[in-house]
């Protein structure tokens, strides 16, 4: 049985019928990782033994009743940002190269309780700095639509062994736009959550008020189940909402609403009537791609004749999310990364002279290029003297453009948005300028400053063949209406992964 | 407005930054952070006379909980990830002279 083009869902139902093992699932998944891993290089580790011997535990559970979930038995990709007790993981830069985590990511652990099975661990850009997936230290990951454009980034890997058939679902990481951009340059669907709904515990940290893992899957049903069995209230993550806390969005208590809670499924419904989609003016003007913007305009016409109503809004403040969030992501990144000393964990260099001399060395040769700049950066704006001017003048940026999102969200149920300008670039064209790289996030990261909801879900291909995405934006907590948009669009436009 | 980053400077936050820069990298660092600096004071245009500045979406509180051991002693797999041990100990160089 071919299990390359099933979805998560689909495959769990055929080993919940009996048609087929987790075992032969996990063997389904190597097969194609043999055939395929070469060109597309997804993977920085790939642990075939333990994935064999966990999926014949997992399935002994599913044939004594004990596990019953639609992800039972079903193979997963993780993003190497992501702990995995004894299995390496990198973040694929050098100065984590040999690190063996003794704990499981929160997320990770979760999708082992509903009988996931780990086949291996997903290259990504260097501490999930970039957007093209060429910042690995282990080399790059190539898109697999077409083997010399990137698979996007930063959870390129991720999206990239979905594309190519080498795992059903993968998790991904978002800090301004990770798992929607890669989501749309390769085809597939990603979503990330309202900031806090998926515990970071386990998450190795870039930007840690921006950072939130998601699923990356063929279809919005699994996008749903996935995030259904990852998100939960996890006290081992200080910043982790409670959803069922929430009755209105940013803000706790409500006024007899029923709580947000944490079913994801139920909202697959085929429905938008009544919908109102707003359409930020200013995404659809300079800068977009022509085929693009054409791709997405038709998909919001096919949610129209579903009964929603669109409207073109003035969204404002958009010029100023990217720079407010490189100051801020920087920020934190500089802070988050001076754990990186070469004393608990990690590559450490051989030059042994002094305690302060061994950090500087160690760090120096442990981090790429990318990951320097922003430690640079993050250090500047966070140093006296310039604290203010930048950082906090940043952090009061993201408290405008929140405002603006809460003032949309009184009008719409759901914002409508390029995932990128373009789709995927070639390999080899986006590093040797950082500003212009960065300047592709601009329609990713404004959701990461306010926390909101966003489903990158591919709405067409270009002339050249490559996957155009569409991103849909909900209010806070509201994952509910971007997964009944994204699913709706599906069920007319068919997928095309 | 164009910023300039002085050699002072480019120090300063290689010290804090602990990182050791070759003079090409240094050059290259402070052309790409005058270069970022340029593109980050266009929020200069933005009037945030009165905004209070966010850090997270949402209000973040101090999470307590008793001060019980959950997990197994985990010492030896740490250590294991240690470049450097000695005994039950992650090794440095001196750090007094």
């Amino acid at each position: 049985m071919d299990i390359t083009s099933m979805t998560a869902v689909g495959l769990g139902k055929k080993i919940k019928a009996g048609e087929l093992t987790a075992v032969e699932a996990v063997k389904g998944c190597l097969a194609q990782i043999d055939k395929v891993e070469k060109d597309v290089h997804s993977f920085v580790t790939i642990d075939r033994e333990e994935a064999l011997r966990r999926a014949e535990e997992v399935q002994k559970q599913i044939d004594e009743g004990i596990l019953n979930s639609p992800l039972a038995g079903v193979p997963v990709a993780v993003k190497d940002n992501l702990c995995t007790d004894r299995m390496r993981t990198t973040c694929s830069s050098k100065i984590l190269e040999n690190f063996s985590p003794s704990y499981t990511a929160e997320a990770v652990r979760n999708l082992e309780k509903a009988g996931a099975v780990v086949i291996g661990k997903t290259n990504m850009d260097e501490f999930a700095m970039g957007s093209t997936t060429e910042t690995s230290y282990f080399g790059v990951t190539r898109n697999p639509w077409n083997l010399n454009h990137v698979p996007g980034g930063s959870s390129g890997g991720s999206c990239a062994a979905v594309a190519a058939g080498e795992s059903p679902f993968a998790l991904g990481s978002d800090t301004g736009g990770s798992i929607r951009q890669p989501s749309s340059f390769c085809g597939v669907v990603g979503l990330k959550p309202t900031y806090g709904t998926v515990s970071r515990y386990g998450l190795i940290a870039y930007g840690s008020s921006l950072d939130q893992i998601g699923p990356i899957a063929k279809d919005v049903t699994d996008c749903a189940a996935i995030l259904e069995a990852i998100a939960a209230h996890d006290p081992k993550d200080s910043t982790s909402i409670d959803r069922n806390a929430y009755q209105n969005a940013g803000t706790a208590g409500g006024e007899g609403q029923p709580a947000f809670g944490y079913d994801f499924m139920s909202a697959l419904v085929n429905d938008v009537s009544g919908m109102r989609i707003g359409i930020p003016k200013d995404y659809f003007g300079d800068g977009l791609d022509a085929e693009v913007r054409e791709k997405i305009l038709a998909a919001v016409r096919i949610l129209e004749e579903c009964g929603a109503v669109a409207e073109e809004f003035d969204l404002s403040l958009v010029q100023y999310a990217i720079p407010a969030y490189y100051v801020i992501a920087s920020a934190e990144a500089s802070s988050n990364l001076s754990r990186f000393d070469g004393v608990k964990y990690g590559y450490r260099t051989q030059e042994d002279e002094g305690l302060h001399n061994m950090y500087k060395k160690t760090r120096s040769e442990g981090f790429g290029p990318e990951v320097k700049r922003r430690i640079m950066l993050g250090s500047f704006v966070l140093s006296s003297g310039y604290y203010e001017a930048y950082y906090l003048k940043a952090l009061k940026t993201k408290a405008l453009i929140k405002e603006a999102f809460d003032q949309a969200f009184a009008r719409y149920d759901v914002i409508i948005a390029p995932a990128a300008p373009t789709t995927a670039p070639e390999l080899g064209k986006s590093l040797s300028d950082p500003l212009k790289m960065y300047l592709g996030d601009i329609y990713t990261v404004s959701v990461n400053l306010a926390g909101l909801p966003g489903i990158s879900i591919p709405v067409g291909k270009d002339r050249k063949g490559l996957p155009v995405g569409m991103q849909i934006i909900g209010n806070c907590f509201e994952e509910n209406k971007i997964i009944r948009a994204a699913y709706t669009l599906e069920q007319k436009g068919g997928r095309i992964s | 407005m164009a910023n300039k980053i002085s050699d002072e400077t480019i120090e300063y936050v290689g010290i804090l930054a602990k990182l050791k820069l070759s003079g090409e990298e240094k050059e290259k660092a402070r052309a790409d952070m005058e270069k970022m600096l340029d593109y980050i004071d266009t929020l200069n245009e933005l009037d945030t006379e009165g905004v209070a500045p966010m850090c997270h979406i949402f209000p973040v509180n101090n999470v307590f909980r008793e001060d019980e051991a959950s997990r197994k002693d985990g010492s030896e797999e740490t250590l294991a990830n240690a470049p450097l041990r000695k005994d039950n100990y992650f090794k440095v160089p001196k750090t007094i002279g």
